[in-house]
């Protein structure tokens, strides 16, 4: 079963078995804007806590989405070369970013659960 | 469009605003309407098919006034202002000794002795002491309108009005009148599309916006779809597109000056100038197709083929009517032709791009 985490720079990741999917909240979603191009990592780079991993781009802006934890990346969201508007119609399902193997699980205790998240952005 | 520093300053229509559901961000000291709910996209897309109302107060309109409000701002300007028929505008610029752009503005006649002079927001305080340096040697004087002014922009806009109780229907492109006292309106825009400007106290404002916002051609536009929309029409903005260490010559906005005022003179930055337009200038202003779908944005740097250095992107971003990035730049003069692929460097990757003419989107402008 799937545990969910949120970090500070409104990111979500789904755990399961050692795989994180990551994407960005609703809440980033709509501080962004209408998304028009989403620059994917390479499958297999590593990660550090931190790097910058995917770059959205709204009509106005570019701006990084960060590794929230250590870890390699095992798959990237290709739909979101041609439809980069699935971040925004659908943030944590269909729009998510990449997965990533990781490396630390101990490193996810340090992560928000969607109780903290919520009050973080209310 | 920088949406930088802190916005000490807030518009006398902000409620309206909050309560459309608008997100607020900086821009030339105002807190300023970025997007509304519907999102740039579409408040974008809705402009070009139907009516964008965008709140442009930031803007200074300044009142000159007198029988020298002609010579003055024929000597501020590169402009013949007593050539200018009642109701005219005009697009124009206040030059340094340099003949460097401090700031472009439009320079509408109503009267012989009656000018109104629409200035941006970033430079209403460097305009207005501009001309005060200047003022004291013309019978003439200088006041800053407290307006609350909009921008009422898209094919529907005449039909809007019309049916908010305001006919446009005789005012040709580029020309302004006072349909009412203490009202300025011109058909002009930042869009591209055919549109209208109107200043206005703000009792008659919130009226005014009322009406318009009842019809379901008009709807709220922000300050991101703005610049989207100017970039696409291929418009500069000042400080980013245009700014003190560039030239009309350059920046291809010598369409803005007519010949027998080049070759008159007599204007701030008039002989800098005739030396600029004789020795040709060294990189030009153009448009820029990137290709594929990655945005190029201000400040990439651009390379010719050769890997040699080319010049730099000035506006950048995603073009929501053409479909594709848009974005402009300075080249070097013989990189400037349309159809010339030069690389720009994103991030490290290197994306091509192509000199495009201007506009990337028709202009579709009412002239009379």
């Amino acid at each position: 079963m799937a545990t969910t985490y949120f970090t500070e720079d409104h990111e979500w990741l789904s755990v399961d078995g050692g795989v994180a999917t990551v994407g960005i909240t609703d809440y980033a979603q709509e501080q962004l804007g209408d998304l028009v191009f989403v620059e994917l990592p390479e499958k297999g780079r590593s990660l550090a806590k931190g790097d910058a991993a995917v770059v959205v781009e709204s009509v106005k802006a570019a701006s990084d989405v960060y590794a929230p934890v250590d870890g390699e990346i095992t798959d990237v969201n290709e739909t979101l070369s041609s439809e980069p508007a699935l971040v925004n119609t659908s943030p944590t399902e269909n729009g998510w970013l990449w997965k990533m193997r990781l490396s630390d699980e101990g490193q996810l205790a340090g992560l928000m659960d969607e109780a903290a998240y919520k009050k973080l952005i209310s | 469009m920088g949406e930088t520093g802190t916005a000490n300053r807030t518009l006398p229509l902000e409620d309206m605003h909050k309560a459309a559901g608008a997100r607020f961000g900086a821009f030339a000291g105002w807190s300023m309407p970025i997007t509304y709910p519907a999102g740039v996209l579409k408040e974008h897309l809705h402009t070009r098919a139907h009516v964008g109302l965008f709140d442009i107060s930031h803007m200074r309109l300044f009142e000159v006034k007198g029988p020298g409000a002609a010579a003055f701002l024929s000597r501020l300007c590169p402009l013949d202002a007593a050539d200018l028929s009642l109701s005219q505008s005009k697009y124009t610029f206040f030059l340094t000794e340099e003949a460097c752009i401090i700031d472009d503005l439009i320079v509408t006649r109503l009267a012989d002795d009656r000018f109104i002079v629409v200035a941006n927001a970033g430079n209403a305080a460097e305009d207005e002491a501009h001309m005060r340096r200047f003022l004291g040697g013309f019978d003439c004087t200088l006041e800053p309108l407290d307006r609350v002014f909009f921008a009422i922009q898209g094919p529907e806009a005449e039909a809007a009005l019309a049916r908010a109780g305001i006919d446009g229907s005789n005012l040709a492109f580029m020309h302004g009148t006072e349909p009412q006292p203490g009202w300025f309106m011109s058909r002009s825009g930042y869009t591209g599309e055919d549109g209208f400007e109107i200043a206005l106290a703000e009792h008659d404002a919130r009226q005014l916006a009322g009406k318009l916002l009842a019809d379901e051609r008009v709807q709220w536009v922000g300050l991101a779809a703005r610049d989207s929309l100017r970039l696409e029409a291929g418009l500069c903005l000042h400080g980013q597109d245009i700014d003190k260490t560039t030239d009309p010559v350059a920046a291809g906005l010598m369409w803005a000056i007519a010949k027998p005022v080049r070759e008159k003179g007599g204007f701030i930055g008039a002989e800098a100038l005739a030396k600029k337009i004789a020795a040709g200038a060294s990189e030009k202003r153009v448009g820029l197709k990137p290709e594929g779908r990655q945005p190029v944005r201000a400040g990439t740097l651009l390379f010719a083929e050769d890997g040699s250095a080319a010049g730099g992107v000035t506006s950048g971003g995603f073009g929501p009517s053409a479909g594709h990035p848009v974005a402009m730049g300075y080249v070097r003069t013989a990189l400037a032709r349309p159809g010339t692929h030069l690389i720009a460097e994103v991030r490290g990757t290197k994306v091509p791009v192509t000199i495009s003419s201007l506009p990337f989107t028709p202009h579709r402008y009412r002239k009379g």
